[in-house]
């Protein structure tokens, strides 16, 4: 729902994350956009004109795979994610769901 | 444009991630936010005007160097631009070039006085996903905006303005660049963007273009600038700024958004005749990158310009540095020092710790650089007899316009 242009760069509102199910499949959006960084990868989702950062690699190779796998937990797994390491992967994922960046596919 | 940081606080895996910004500071693949004035032609005549608009350049892109250009940002993924001027909509082909983009997958976002937003325009423009408008307003009365933008413009926005609501075009922006005659009627701005179901956006006055000869009378004054911060910090996020204020976050706290410079690292500007600036304040030879016509086009403009490769570099806080505050501001603002005649790596003009005040005060404002290009109306434009102060700027050479020059940058300097 916001966009901005600008000098500075780009700035807004983080989503608040919800409760996220790592057990459903879920998919990029179709409006969205992800762009590879550097240090991960920006995404745009067209239709709320929102941008999202992802911060390393890591969550970008989830986020990428995501669509393939029957669930986030086995795309985060297939990406190395360590069991110790998967409730960040979750945050990042529910703050993403909250956002509309993804979503829950029907189930195969 | 909205950014959540999605990830990781702290890296999951070893090695260590800079913080966002850092990385940002880098310069990144593609620009994030590109601004695009595709004509210098406006039907105003504003006296801050940040490009000195007015007539039309006979070296404007043409329509299909517009798309080429629409091609190579689809390529690099820039998701939207944002499109101003000038007025854009009086271009014949701007219909036609939103709907390229758009086709393109290259959003757009575009600035307008709201010229030709009449019902029928409205409903077009209502029922794309990947159109947004954005009205530039800069008071929340006609006294106060007609001041600065001239005779009839506060009607020729506030018409926009209905004529999007009745569409149901929800959640445009309405545009404001703050200054002293303006920031006491913030409250009313809000009041209005809301009654229209738009969502307001404040943007900082810039002493650039035609902004050069009127930033000294027009900026905020001191006090303002704190109750503007404090009103900014109570509004959150539901007021967008354009990032441009955070050389106020000494003030109590970084505003929402990215606090740095985007200049060449996550922003820049393509102007009408395709050169390439480091940001859309700084119309100047000394940040000047490249133009799109050139070999290689904007693509190699971003990622090649020696110009933009020491703006990623990391760089000094020169006087600044030992400032406790200077992680928050940053120095502030490249362009706002620089048309004002201060050094780059010294304190902004309007240093919230008052060391910007104390820097004019010891500047010779007649030797502070003078904008580059100015397309202003030579003569009075509809409703305003007075022509707005002109300068004769030094441009570059021209460029060629015939189609079999060898080299489209011959006697461009750069």
């Amino acid at each position: 729902m916001s966009t901005k242009a600008a000098p500075g760069g780009c700035g807004g509102s983080s989503p608040r994350a919800s409760t996220f199910d790592l057990d459903q499949p879920w998919r990029v959006d179709d409006r969205v956009a992800v762009r590879p960084e550097p240090f991960g990868a920006l995404l745009y989702h067209f239709g709320t004109r929102r941008l999202s950062f992802l911060k390393n690699t890591t969550v970008l190779a989830v986020v990428r795979s995501l669509a393939e796998h029957p669930s986030a937990r086995s795309a985060c797994a297939a990406a190395g994610v360590t069991p110790a390491a998967l409730p960040v992967y979750e945050r990042a994922l529910a703050t993403l769901a909250a956002s509309q960046m993804i979503s829950q596919r029907a189930a195969p | 444009m909205t950014a959540a940081t999605v990830a990781p606080e702290r890296p999951a895996q070893p090695q260590p991630v800079p913080k966002l910004v850092q990385q940002f500071e880098l310069g990144l693949a593609a620009p994030i936010c590109l601004t695009w004035e595709l004509t210098y032609a406006c039907n105003l005549a504003c006296v801050h005007c940040l490009s000195s608009s007015g007539r039309r350049d006979p070296r404007e892109l043409t329509t299909a160097e517009c798309k080429a250009v629409i091609d190579t940002l689809e390529r690099m993924q820039v998701f939207y631009v944002n499109i101003g001027g000038g007025e854009p909509t009086v271009r014949p082909d701007f219909w036609e070039l939103v709907g390229y983009a758009t086709a393109h997958h290259v959003g757009v976002k575009f600035s307008t006085n709201g010229i030709k937003i009449d019902p029928a325009v409205a409903r077009r423009l209502a029922a794309s996903d990947y159109v947004d408008v954005q009205i530039s307003l800069d008071g929340a009365t006609a006294e106060v905006n007609d001041a600065v933008r001239g005779p009839g413009s506060f009607a020729t926005a506030l018409r926009a303005m209905e004529n999007l609501r009745a569409a149901g075009f929800e959640g445009f922006k309405v545009s404001v660049v703050m200054t002293r005659h303006n920031i006491s009627q913030l409250d009313e701005l809000k009041e209005l963007a809301d009654c229209y179901g738009a969502q307001l956006r404040l943007t900082r006055l810039r002493p650039s273009g035609r902004g050069a000869d009127s930033w000294h009378e027009l900026h905020p004054a001191a006090g303002q600038q704190r109750q503007l911060y404090d009103w900014l910090v109570s509004h959150g996020e539901q007021v967008l700024t354009g990032d441009s204020f955070f050389h106020l976050a000494p003030y109590g706290g970084p505003l929402p958004g990215l606090n740095l410079c985007g200049a060449g690292r996550v922003v820049c500007l393509i102007d009408p005749v395709g050169d390439v600036y480091a940001c859309p304040f700084a119309i100047h030879q000394e940040f000047w990158a490249g133009n799109v016509r050139a070999d290689g086009g904007f693509e190699s403009v971003w990622r090649d310009s020696e110009l933009f490769a020491e703006l990623r570099r990391p760089q000094s806080g020169g006087a600044c540095a030992s400032c406790q505050f200077f992680d928050s501001c940053r120095g502030g603002c490249m362009a706002a020092k620089f048309f004002t005649g201060l050094p780059l790596d010294g304190p902004d003009p309007e240093c919230v710790q008052g060391y910007g005040t104390e820097a004019l005060n010891a500047a010779d404002p007649a030797a502070a650089p003078r904008p580059a290009l100015d397309h202003s109306h030579r003569g009075g434009v509809r409703g305003r007899p007075e022509p707005v102060p002109v300068t004769i700027g030094s441009r570059p050479q021209s460029l060629p316009t015939h189609a079999c020059d060898e080299n489209p940058l011959a006697g461009f300097p750069g």
